[in-house]
């Protein structure tokens, strides 16, 4: 049973087009760093719900690589599709996961990843339309150190 | 339309009653009189499809005693609900007489005395009766559908990598089962069983690790009585965080409650008239999935070995419980028409073994996967004078035993034992045997590790159990009980948030409070990492026992429950 926290952030894979470089993260969880994002990105507006769904596991089964996907309804026509997805984990040193880059030539603003989760905490996906509308899901997933139960 | 439930209500024994713990074969006598095979079986047959459920069997082939727990604490809205509700309440709210064969079977009430009135329950041979019988009535009209925890629990199922029980219950033909334990054979056993099982084995929530896709059949189809049946499996969600993740790397699991709902979609518009989800969520879990997702007509829960004497109804869909270890048979027959449940009746069949006749063919069967095994499994290791028993949220006596032996054989200050729902119990004044012993332990991880935490590590162990157990959120539970800690008090708040429920850790033998920079040497078992090292825990166990030939277990006042 040895237990070693978590750390660092990663980002494996994706259908990303751009992916944000983090910033070297400091030791602590930045819910401020994470609100202050959300900002930066929706220009100042609060997001709505609704149009984007986050699917992610309840419990992580290894926080080291949490599958997480992203699926935001839109027609995609050149009048109205999805710009981009920000993506966010308000407990890890840098909650910076990615930032996901649509076009109408997407088809379908659609997107699976994985990422390392310090801790448990809250992922946060914030969808940007083309008319700078926002919507936001969130989902908590808890990283376990488990084998206990059953 | 909703028929009333049925339920047995035989005599009251009155031997049990006065609580008498030397209750003879007077008292056994009239108890059965009350209780005959016809009585707990026949049920005038309702609609058009029956379906029979056993779960959580956990390989006990014979029959056994098992203690239904006296504490099982329900948070957030589950608080105060079957299934957290338990002993005199239980009785109460289910109207079922105190001393009665049901109060035995059913709750912790009295259970010495009723055990040695009303005898062991279960015992594949007579699930097996039970199960031949409704299908002799019923025929073309039944499933018989296994939720899994079948394969693993005892000595002969550890030896046969589950082989003694799969042979047992291809000889009940199910129609479909789904898993848990099962995967803690590893990947290639599991597969290579599911090859030659000859029915489903389905788990609508198992993806490819790596493809992140389906990796198992999520549904089958029946035809049964003139309706169309879909049955969705639902594999224990928390396989690979509950139980060791490196034995099925190919595999990842989760709810993935939208998965189930676009299977029930499927269903519905494929036409499915009724609709199954067969599942080892456990019991609180499922109550919500059914209350977010629309069209399940029945839940099969499974997981948590509750034992509920109707279903419980959320919205349109029926919850069934049918409890662990063989000690139930759930029969529920549903009058399905036009694709809608109009009304159905259910009988919880507690399985007395001195009442319900073995199945010839399934006893002979039994005997010779064991035969093996049975000078072993009579080994006799020592004698109990107390009644040894697991379930409860927060310590069971037979795990006493083993934390008292974790600290002495493996010189620990503080000894940790999961909290395990499976293990039967013992009587006072039996002898353990070496079946007994692997009833409580027999797995394919069984390490006893030694090692050192700090007292915040400790801390930070127990806090992460206590929220897999009282998480508000029933998706964030894994459905076992508080970890078992020996060498150590503590004191817990189930409705604290995470990271509060625990304090006043203190350490026993010096009556200190436990320091959280300070370390300590912690032995426990059933560690879900790789690599663990240790003697396994039976053998452990069985030192202890050698030089402790009667078992003395004092009253367990290391947990305090903060109300």
């Amino acid at each position: 049973m040895k237990l070693t926290r978590r750390q660092a952030l990663a980002i494996s894979a994706g259908a990303a087009l751009a992916v944000v470089a983090g910033r070297a993260g400091s030791a602590h969880a930045a819910v401020d760093d994470t609100e202050k994002a959300i900002q930066d990105f929706t220009g100042g507006k609060s997001p709505e719900t609704g149009r984007i769904r986050l699917t992610a596991p309840e419990i992580a089964e290894n926080g080291n690589t949490v599958p997480i996907s992203v699926d935001v309804e839109s027609p995609m026509t050149a009048e109205d599709y999805v710009a981009s997805v920000l993506i966010l984990a308000d407990g890890n040193p840098n909650p910076d996961v990615a930032t996901l880059h649509f076009t109408p030539m997407s088809g379908s603003a659609t997107a699976t990843t994985r990422m390392r989760l310090a801790k448990t905490q809250n992922v946060i996906a914030v969808a940007k339309m083309s008319d700078g509308s926002v919507f936001m899901d969130k989902k908590e997933v808890k990283v376990t150190i488990g084998g206990c139960g059953g | 339309m909703i028929s009333r439930r049925e339920f047995l209500m035989a005599a009251t024994a009155t031997g049990a009653l006065l609580g008498s713990g030397t209750a003879g074969g007077w008292a056994r006598l009239m108890a059965q009189q009350g209780l005959t095979e016809e009585g707990l079986l026949s049920m005038p047959a309702f609609g058009n499809v029956t379906l029979v459920h056993i779960t959580d069997i956990h390989a006990q082939l014979k029959p056994i005693y098992f203690r239904e727990p006296s504490i099982n604490l329900g948070v957030g809205e589950v608080a105060g609900l079957p299934p957290h509700v338990t002993g005199a309440d239980f009785l109460k709210l289910y109207k079922i007489e105190p001393g009665s064969p049901d109060a035995y079977a059913l709750t912790s009430e009295d259970f010495v005395a009723l055990a040695r009135t009303y005898g062991r329950m279960g015992g594949m041979d007579r699930v097996a009766s039970i199960v031949k019988r409704i299908r002799d009535e019923r025929g073309g009209n039944m499933l018989l559908l296994d939720g899994g925890d079948t394969w693993q629990g005892s000595y002969t199922a550890n030896q046969t990598a589950g082989a003694d029980m799969i042979e047992i219950m291809a000889a009940l033909r199910p129609d479909a089962m789904t898993g848990h334990w099962e995967f803690t054979y590893g990947t290639e056993r599991v597969q290579e069983a599911i090859d030659s099982l000859g029915f489903p084995f389905l788990g609508s929530n198992i993806y490819d690790a790596e493809w992140d896709e389906p990796a198992f059949e999520p549904l089958a189809t029946f035809e049964r009585g003139g309706a169309k049946i879909a049955v969705i499996g639902q594999a224990f969600p928390y396989t690979p965080i509950a139980n060791p993740r490196w034995k099925i790397p190919e595999w990842s699991f989760g709810i993935r409650e939208e998965d189930i709902a676009a299977h029930v979609e499927d269903a519905r518009s494929g036409g499915a008239d009724l609709v199954v989800l067969l599942s080892h969520n456990g019991f609180d879990v499922d109550r919500k999935l059914a209350s977010r997702v629309p069209g399940i007509d029945v839940i099969l829960a499974g997981h948590t070995h509750d034992a509920l004497p109707e279903p419980v109804v959320i919205g349109k869909t029926l919850l069934v419980a049918s409890g662990s270890n063989g000690k139930f048979v759930s029969r529920l027959d549903l009058d399905v028409q036009g694709g809608e449940v109009r009304g159905f009746a259910y009988r919880l069949i507690p399985v007395f073994s001195d009442v319900i006749t073995a199945d010839p063919d399934i006893a002979t069967l039994i005997d010779k996967v064991r035969a093996p095994y049975e000078e072993e499994l009579a080994r006799e290791l020592a004698m109990t004078e107390s009644l040894l028993y697991r379930r409860g949220n927060f310590n069971g006596t037979f795990d006493d035993v083993f934390c008292q032996a974790l600290i002495e054989e493996r010189e620990a200050d503080i000894s940790l034992s999961p909290g395990f729902r499976w293990g039967t119990s013992l009587l006072p004044e039996q002898a353990i045997t070496v079946e007994d012993l692997h009833n409580a332990c027999a797995m394919t991880y069984p390490a006893a590790y030694r090692t050192t935490m700090s007292g915040s590590m400790l801390k930070e162990v127990l806090e992460d159990v206590a929220d897999n157990l009282f998480n508000p959120d029933p998706y964030y539970q894994q459905g076992g009980d508080m970890v078992r800690v020996g060498g150590m008090a503590y004191a817990v708040d189930p409705r604290a948030g995470m990271g509060a429920r625990i304090s006043d850790m203190t350490l026993l033998k010096t009556g200190e409070a436990v320091e959280p920079s300070k370390d300590y040497v912690v032995a426990g078992w059933a560690s879900v990492n790789e690599g663990t090292e240790g003697p396994p825990i039976w053998d452990v166990v069985e030192a202890w026992l050698a030089r402790n030939p009667v078992v003395r277990v004092p009253d367990n006042r290391g947990v305090r429950v903060k109300a």
